[in-house]
């Protein structure tokens, strides 16, 4: 057993570092947020040229053969930065449910030019009923032809304004909440009869509301096979949540850090802040509640390419399940220490609490997650 | 001991429901039953139909010209403005500087300044905190020195709440810099447009703006505008500290809080069902109501005990610790309600009151901002940190 990164590794952490260093500082990430895009296409040609977009993926998929500690390096290193660049719906998402399940033409047509940032993917799974049931789908695709049509309403949906394709989950047969009976399809971002509603979210990101008004798929745009989109997506999901967890470590890093050096340097009562044991045991509780979330995400990124679905997708949720609880606790307390400049926009601890806050809701919140958990370790 | 109203009680009760329903503006009721943002205007309608009515300064005893009301009419007056979606009323001039000047303040100060308190014609705001003093108040550095009949004021103030709508500023400021921490503190009145004061805006974290911070450059201010002695104005604060603690247990909001969050959780779906049937989160709702009924029972003991003599004393702390962390318990759970559609960000919705759309219900976008914002109710006040130090010292004698 050996729990430490290769060579390569390490660069491809200083690489992140560094790419984070020389471009979100917090004034900068500010002003990227401001854009009307929401992110900045030069630093994803720069991903593309760094490596990452397809650092994950197999060489014959035209990647480079890493896998998920790869993303979890990255992805830590975006959440000290509060990266705003779409690779979590793009790579993580949609790149990596195209090389696990698409045809060969697809990974032709799409994969091939995400790996060199000409392509961007967003995944439209949620529903206005569905809360974290993945399997709650009331969009529907009727054959038409030799093809689909797609009527429904999908929410949420990140990235959709920059994606090209977008990876919709709709009902082809089956009823409520059956897993079985849902199909993929990718659907071109600009196809007719599909509408956007944009917005911003909480954190800074970019989400929109969809309505598919008689949206034509053809049989080629159906991801893996008709009916059967569910356990695609599933395990999309769950690989998405253990890059989200990822994400969460950095943030919990970079929050705690900011409010040690905060509790050092505020002076009240003619001492620094951290002087008093109030504060200093509930910084111990930050630091080691960033520990525990940060040996979850290791956990399940060694775990996530298990054989074993179940296996698989008890890392996914006990690491998620671990992340919103740390995240809150981390958060929380970061932003009570740093007293009311915590509650402002204009320190930086107010975005990474509202960053950890989201992540416990995406996919799935902690709660959600425990009892996915407790289901599937009590069966076995 | 007796829990149930006296007939003379339900008789109060009824005639404060008629009176509210006749007289809050029915835009003013909706906006706070959309827990939409409230404009100056807004307040300032429905404070002033209190006003009318003598029940504004409803803490204030009869012979300062409130309604001298018991416990349980004080009790029944809160619980029923946030059942009908009253506003809250703003504390600074009703419950925090009105009692002090009542209490310390001369003749003089007490015709000039009480009336429009009462009747809500003048809106006050507080000048306490500064950027160097938070939890330690008394280190506070905003200067007053003497010339002639006016005081020269220099510094600035923070976390100064609504400041940007208000006529006037109490302050605490430092008088003798040569004496210890509260001993050269003073307690002044301060005219918001007198010529050296700039108001600038403070941006919260969901975006909104309430708070300030307040420069003074040699801001004038007559030597009248001192309420009780110089140097001896952290009487005055500590005073002003323990009233301001007891309203913000907010007991009758987190009632009518829990009440909106079940709401939420029957139209909220769960694999097709409402979410209120989902146990684990129906628990999570009753533990929050448990907490409340405790918070609402400490209070009433509270008040009862008030009614027989005595200023609130140290035990209030406790109030405003449990009263915070419910409010922000209450948020929480509400943005669990919600889920994933908490995610969008309507400033246009949130702030500007345009005619954006909303995505999902009108509640749904507002549940993380509340969130966010609420985390400052553990630290204003005093923060919790402060006040178990308060109880810890002055209570328990540790």
């Amino acid at each position: 057993m050996d729990l430490s990164l290769s060579d390569e590794q390490k660069q491809l952490q200083e690489q992140a570092e560094r790419f984070v260093r020389d471009k979100y500082a917090f004034d900068a990430r500010r002003k990227i947020a401001a854009t009307e895009r929401g992110w900045l296409p030069e630093n994803w040609a720069q991903f593309a040229e760094l490596g990452w977009l397809g650092m994950s993926f197999s060489e014959e998929d035209g990647g480079y053969g890493g896998g998920p500690i790869e993303t979890m390096i990255v992805m830590e290193q975006f959440g000290k930065g509060l990266v705003l660049e779409p690779f979590l719906p793009t790579v993580v998402l949609g790149g990596g449910m195209i090389a696990r399940s698409g045809s060969k033409a697809q990974k032709e047509a799409l994969l091939a030019p995400m790996i060199e940032g000409k392509k961007q993917f967003a995944l439209a799974w949620l529903e206005r009923q569905s809360r974290y049931n993945l399997a709650d789908v009331s969009l529907k695709a009727t054959k038409e032809g030799a093809g689909w049509s797609l009527s429904g309403h999908k929410g949420v949906v990140y990235n959709a304004a920059s994606a090209d394709h977008i990876i919709v989950l709709a009902r082809t047969a089956g009823s409520a909440r059956e897993p079985k009976g849902l199909t993929l399809f990718i659907v071109d971002g600009k196809a007719k009869g599909l509408s956007r509603r944009d917005y911003p979210t909480q954190d800074s990101l970019r989400a929109s509301e969809l309505t598919f008004d008689k949206v034509s798929a053809g049989a080629d745009a159906v991801l893996g096979k008709v009916d059967e989109g569910f356990g695609i997506v599933e395990d999309g999901v769950d690989r998405a949540i253990v890059a989200l967890c990822a994400e969460a470590t950095g943030c919990m890093d970079a929050i705690n850090a900011a409010t040690l050096e905060y509790i050092k340097t505020r002076k009240q009562f003619g001492v620094p802040i951290g002087k008093f044991q109030v504060l200093q045991h509930r910084m111990v509780d930050c630091f080691t509640n960033a520990q525990e979330a940060r040996s979850m995400t290791l956990m399940a990124s060694l775990k996530i390419d298990d054989k074993d679905p179940v296996v698989r997708a008890k890392a996914a949720s006990g690491a998620k399940v671990q992340i919103g609880k740390s995240g809150k606790f981390c958060g929380q307390s970061a932003v009570q220490m740093h007293g009311g400049m915590g509650v402002t926009d204009e320190l930086s601890v107010s975005h990474y609490f509202k960053r950890l806050t989201m992540i416990d809701l995406m996919f799935g919140n902690q709660q959600h997650h425990l009892t996915r958990y407790s289901n599937l370790a009590m069966a076995a | 001991m007796d829990l149930a109203f006296t007939p003379e009680e339900q008789k109060f009760a009824d005639d404060v429901r008629a009176f509210v329903r006749a007289n809050l503006p029915a835009d003013v009721r909706d906006k706070v039953k959309n827990g939409k943002h409230l404009g100056r205007d807004d307040y300032m309608r429905w404070q002033q139909a209190l006003g009318k009515k003598g029940w504004l300064v409803y803490t204030w005893p009869k012979k300062h010209g409130g309604p001298g009301f018991t416990p349980a009419e004080r009790y029944i007056f809160e619980n029923i403005c946030a059942e009908e979606y009253a506003p809250g009323i703003i504390p600074f001039g009703t419950k925090m500087v009105g009692p002090v000047i009542y209490t310390f303040g001369n003749e003089e100060q007490k015709a000039k300044y009480l009336d429009p308190i009462r009747l809500s014609t003048v809106w006050w705001c507080q000048g306490y905190s500064e950027p160097g003093s938070g939890s330690d108040l008394a280190s506070l550095r905003t200067k007053a020195e003497k010339e002639g009949d006016h005081y020269i004021v220099n510094g600035s103030k923070t976390w100064n709440t609504m400041g940007h709508w208000a006529d006037w500023i109490f302050c605490l400021v430092r008088t003798d810099p040569k004496a210890k921490p509260q001993e050269g503190i003073s307690f002044l009145l301060i005219d918001m447009k007198t010529p050296g004061i700039t108001v600038k805006p403070i941006i919260m974290a969901d975006g909104g703006h309430e708070v300030n911070e307040v420069f003074f450059d040699n801001v004038k201010v007559p030597v009248a505008n001192l309420v009780g002695k110089e140097n001896e104005g952290w009487t005055c604060a500590k005073f002003l500290l323990a009233n301001e603690r007891l309203g913000i247990a907010a007991v009758p909001q987190s009632k009518r809080g829990v009440a909106a969050l079940k709401d939420i959780a029957r139209a909220e779906q769960d694999n097709g069902k409402p979410l209120i049937e989902n146990q684990s989160f129906a628990e999570k709702i009753a533990d929050l109501e448990i907490q409340v009924t405790a918070l609402e029972y400490t209070e009433l003991r509270v008040l009862s005990a008030m009614a027989h003599g005595g200023q609130p004393g140290p035990e209030v702390s406790g109030l405003k610790i449990r009263g915070s962390e419910i409010q922000q318990r209450l948020t929480e759970l509400t943005m669990e309600a919600v889920g994933e559609y908490s995610a969008p960000y309507l400033p246009g919705l949130l702030w500007q009151g345009t005619n954006e759309a909303p995505v999902g219900p009108d509640y749904a976008h507002l549940a993380a901002p509340r969130y966010f914002n609420t985390r400052k109710t553990t630290i204003y006040g005093g923060s919790n940190e402060i006040q178990k130090g308060i109880i810890s010292k002055m209570v328990l004698g540790l």
